[in-house]
């Protein structure tokens, strides 16, 4: 519409013809528009479900956190030796569990995007068992594969491997349920990219580190990075297969989800909205960070319709290729 | 550096892409595979770049067995086709890639790259990304890219597919003037029997995964060896006859006889004589008895050649004739007239005699 209300003011048409085509146009318009009370609903509809599901809470809880000023806020979170811990521990669980889903992530688009086998389709669809499994249920898999009269336990107490009740073991159950994000971000990129650049790399005589560092991994950063970040938001937040296989040992295996929910069952709302809230902030800087990468990314590619034309302005000034070499 | 391979075979599930093929390309030779879709042309050149793994055969560079070889280790120039250009990369580090992972020093590189940019002139494009870059661009930036190392053999799948037709003719000569210049031995592969008989050497025709016939363009034109081949190198009138006694008849009663070299007798039967469209000629009067009387159906007389369609009623066949403008003009052809044809040459491919 927009092009067309200046096409209009740049050429001196006749007011006749003016007039018809804004006619034309306000037709248009209103055929391929829904009417004025669908699209109010809708937004309506959206602003008060976001309003009451997500910008509320939100604002509660920080508003909470900081209702006996920053002072108190700041002793809340770093008096208690435990709560500090559970930060620690957190930042330390959360990013070796997403270098574990980068690792298999890669490995795994890999072999879904660039080879055929037999089982193919079911390991795609394993993939995303994590997803429709309930994080609980997972954490007591875990508890029977590990624990004393599990499939490993027994064996492994015997080599003096405890893995049930520690820190590892936050570690297996955070990876399992973050287990998708990168592998399901790189399959369909990886797919739609297709092996011709790696081949190319290939003939040039690139061995296969060269090809990973210089073709693939350039080429898969930002859908890469966008799998890292959302893994990362999952891996912090995560609760119940925590919960299961931490045996919630206070100072030991206390990731701050359950040291939030520990301080609520003991009445301590304060303390356990102040670390919620840093808990929250956490996620909104991991969201700020995907939005500015989702904007470099976009803003990296060159417009996509340049490059289709099939003879550019530049071309035609050289004239095309036969004419002009030797 | 000449190419040959033995016997390959190559199988995808229950197709059979290649089947027992043998070839040879001699050093500097630029050779063209030819033939329609899934004839096995591309499976072929693949093996060759060691893209491809064969299921039996082998295949050799000069005197060396390479069919195990990886291809990074084959140092050949492969262009693909659609490019396959890294599109993070500038175009100059795309045509730069080959010598940095070998370690040339980057003051080398600098000068080899450029001079090859210079060479397709495009060396005001260096900083840009492929994506903004025209078809015929970059497809010259893929050969120079492939031909930066200085590879032994150059590959090229399907080089002009993906362009407009102008583009791709100048491409085509271009290939040419190109390959003259370095001399390097070069394949490619295309679909388009124009396309090979204007740039390569030699052309193999391929079908159902065997090479049905190999040579120069002419003798492939002038003498194909099988009905496919025939058939494929385009516009050509099929017409069923009964072989009987060394004649090739048409017709039920056999009235007209073709001018076709044929030894054996079709067994009960019928079997496809080709004529090209230059091979009739329309006469106004029945000069000989060998001849078909047809009704013009259409005439097209812009081009170089004037075609004409006739339907032969008696025969039930349509006849697709070229006549020279002169021929045309004397003749003084109408739509809808009743003329005379008569067969200058015609082939027939004996399944017993094809050898």
């Amino acid at each position: 519409m927009k092009s067309e209300m200046i096409t209009q003011e740049a050429v001196p048409w006749p007011r006749e013809a003016c007039r018809s085509n804004g006619k034309l146009s306000h037709a248009l318009r209103r055929q391929t528009q829904d009417p004025l009370w669908v699209r109010l609903v809708l937004i309506s509809l959206t602003v008060l479900l976001m309003g009451v599901l997500v910008v509320i809470p939100l604002i509660h809880v920080f508003y909470e956190a900081l209702r006996d000023g920053l002072v108190t806020y700041g002793r809340y979170i770093l008096a208690d030796p435990d709560t500090r811990h559970s930060i620690v521990l957190t930042l330390i669980v959360a990013p070796i569990a997403v270098l574990c889903n980068v690792l298999f992530g890669l490995a795994a688009a890999w072999l879904v995007a660039r080879f055929r086998f037999p089982g193919r389709t079911l390991l795609v669809a394993m993939i995303d068992i994590p997803l429709s499994v309930s994080p609980v249920v997972a954490g007591l898999s875990f508890v029977l594969l590990f624990g004393m009269q599990g499939f490993f336990g027994p064996s492994l107490r015997a080599m003096g491997i405890d893995i049930l009740f520690t820190v590892p073991a936050l570690i297996i159950a955070t990876t399992f349920v973050t287990l998708p994000y990168v592998a399901r971000e790189l399959i369909p990129l990886m797919e739609t990219l297709g092996p011709d650049e790696e081949l190319a790399a290939l003939s040039l005589g690139a061995n296969g580190w060269q090809i990973f560092w210089r073709v693939t991994l350039p080429n898969i950063q930002w859908g890469l990075l966008y799998g890292i970040i959302l893994c990362n938001a999952r891996a912090m937040g995560e609760f119940g297969a925590v919960s299961v296989v931490s045996g919630r040992i206070p100072g030991e295996t206390m990731t701050m989800p359950l040291q939030v929910e520990l301080l609520f069952q003991d009445y301590n709302s304060p303390a356990a909205f102040a670390l919620a809230s840093v808990l929250t902030l956490l996620a909104v800087i991991t969201l700020i960070l995907k939005v500015y990468l989702e904007g470099r990314h976009h803003l990296r590619r060159p417009p996509p319709a340049w490059g289709a034309s099939p003879t550019t302005p530049q071309e035609k000034i050289n004239g095309t290729a036969g004419g002009t070499l030797p | 550096m000449s190419i040959s391979v033995q016997n390959l075979t190559k199988r995808f599930g229950t197709f059979v892409a290649l089947d027992n093929v043998s070839l040879v390309c001699p050093t500097g030779q630029l050779l063209a595979l030819l033939g329609p879709s899934g004839s096995g042309k591309t499976t072929l050149l693949r093996i060759i770049a060691g893209l491809e793994i064969p299921d039996s055969g082998a295949v050799y560079y000069h005197d060396d067995e390479i069919t195990s070889r990886s291809a990074r280790d084959r140092n050949v120039g492969f262009v693909f086709q659609h490019y396959a250009l890294f599109r993070h990369m500038t175009v100059y580090d795309n045509v730069a890639f080959g010598l940095r992972v070998r370690k040339v020093p980057e003051r080398q590189v600098r000068e080899r790259v450029m001079e090859l940019l210079r060479l397709v002139r495009l060396e005001e494009k260096a900083q840009h990304y492929p994506s903004e870059l025209s078809g015929g661009q970059k497809q010259r930036i893929a050969l120079i890219r492939a031909l930066a190392p200085d590879p032994k053999v150059l590959l090229l799948d399907e080089p002009f597919g993906a362009l407009d037709a102008k583009v791709r003719a100048e491409l085509r000569l271009w290939l040419r003037r190109f390959h003259d210049e370095f001399q390097v031995t070069t394949i490619f592969v295309t679909h388009d029997q124009e396309e090979a008989f204007e740039v390569a050497d030699r052309v193999v025709i391929m079908n159902h995964g065997r090479i049905e016939q190999e040579g120069t363009p002419l003798e492939v034109f002038e003498h194909p060896a099988t009905a496919f081949v025939m058939d494929f190198l385009g516009n050509v009138n099929k017409l069923p006859v009964r072989v009987e006694g060394g004649k090739a008849l048409l017709g039920e009663t056999g009235s007209v006889e073709l001018p076709a070299r044929v030894f054996g007798t079709s067994e009960n039967g019928r079997i496809d004589a080709y004529i090209r469209p230059h091979e009739l000629d329309i006469s106004r009067n029945p000069d000989s008895s060998n001849c078909l009387t047809g009704k013009i159906v259409h005439l097209n007389p812009a081009g170089s050649v004037v075609k004409v369609r006739v339907l032969a009623e008696d025969f039930g066949l349509m006849l697709n004739v070229d006549l020279t403008p002169e021929r045309y003009r004397a003749l003084a052809l109408k739509s809808g007239e009743t003329v005379f044809i008569i067969p200058k040459a015609a082939k027939v491919f004996e399944p017993d005699y094809s050898i």
